[in-house]
């Protein structure tokens, strides 16, 4: 019965659309103006922090990366992606870490500090308006499968798969909101019910709350394997970052 | 860290045209109404004033409370009448200040 609905599932898929789709005309029209979005607060506390040298090497982001417009274009779209070195799958955050620990000599920033936010925000904004173009291959094949394993695995009190809702019932109401079909391409994204900018993981991690189940730590490998799943079925639909969603 | 602010001025206006002022602040707006993990109250700290200059004449003034949301957004009109400075300054109930500055160059 499971391997026939997982089979199901998998069924081509018609055209992904984007969360801003399944909002109501006030929140695509903040999204929309950049003045007034609250999310390019974050964007442009993130342009400060890039060129801010930080760390023994005294480098800034700007030292090596220089004009981030120019060279961070498009980059959101093939993350997560695996680190040439040790680290595994990592997702911009945990690149911009490992840039800092090994690049510039520094402490890694913690996870949904208002830092960390500002310069993935920062960095992913230069891909707005490409498609998520993440790549599946031998090296990440494991870790796809298993971010694709959690999609599907039914967790917590309510017994519940991420399918269930953002697969099967997109579009449709859970109490006054619309279902959407869960997609990362507008993060991090000035969420109106957190007052403030969050990442991806703080919003997976509230879905983990939504079901009962217990939660991952932001940033942990099974957050960061789900990331790689729901990238990879976001291909094609544009990056929006910073996104606002209610 | 620093308040974080930006401001919408158009760079040039002319002498007598009316033109739209816009100002966003990254700041928590805390409303002094939400207990924190311990159950305890969250001391209020909102912006509670916020002035603008126009050559040094005050053209502006918003006081706020508990009610404005976190990362608040002005939008306000005011009427060219020479070349100069606007200057944006406000506080917040910790004390804390923060300030912006915009050219604006009027023609006719």
């Amino acid at each position: 019965m499971l391997t026939l609905s997982v089979a199901a599932a998998e069924a081509p898929r018609p055209q992904p659309k984007s969360g801003i789709e399944y909002a109501g005309n006030d929140v695509r029209a903040l999204q929309a103006d950049d003045f007034g979005n609250p999310g390019m607060l974050w964007v442009v506390r993130g342009e400060k922090l890039w060129n801010a040298p930080a760390g023994r090497s005294e480098k800034s982001c700007a030292s090596c990366h220089r004009d981030a417009p120019a060279t961070m274009k498009g980059v959101a779209t093939r993350y997560p992606r695996m680190d040439a070195g040790e680290r595994g799958l990592l997702n911009l955050e945990g690149r911009i870490n490992q840039c800092r620990e090994q690049r510039q000599g520094t402490v890694a920033l913690s996870y949904e500090s208002e830092e960390l936010l500002a310069l993935t925000a920062y960095v992913a904004h230069q891909s707005r308006g490409i498609p998520v173009d993440v790549e599946v291959n031998e090296a990440n094949r494991k870790q796809y499968e298993r971010g694709r394993e959690t999609y599907y695995r039914r967790q917590g009190q309510m017994n519940l798969a991420c399918t269930h809702c953002h697969e099967r019932n997109a579009g449709r109401k859970l109490l006054a909101d619309t279902i959407s079909e869960g997609h990362g391409n507008a993060y991090p994204v000035y969420r109106l019910e957190w007052q403030s900018a969050g990442s991806l993981h703080r919003r997976l991690r509230a879905c983990y709350f939504g079901v009962r189940a217990e939660q991952p730590a932001a940033g942990a490998a099974e957050l960061v394997e789900l990331e790689l799943y729901l990238a990879s079925r976001a291909r094609g639909l544009r990056v929006e970052t910073p996104g606002v969603r209610r | 860290m620093s308040m974080l602010a930006r401001v919408q001025v158009p760079a040039q206006a002319r002498r007598g045209d009316v033109f739209p002022i816009r100002i966003a602040i990254q700041h928590p707006m805390e409303t002094g109404y939400r207990p924190d993990n311990f159950g305890r109250r969250i001391a209020r700290n909102v912006i509670n004033t916020l002035t603008c200059r126009y050559n040094g004449v005050e053209v502006f003034r918003a006081e706020m409370g508990s009610g404005v949301s976190a990362n608040p957004q002005l939008q306000f009109y005011v009427r060219a009448e020479s070349s100069g400075e606007l200057v944006f300054d406000w506080v917040d109930d910790s004390g804390q200040r923060g300030s912006e500055r915009a050219p604006i160059a009027v023609t006719g």
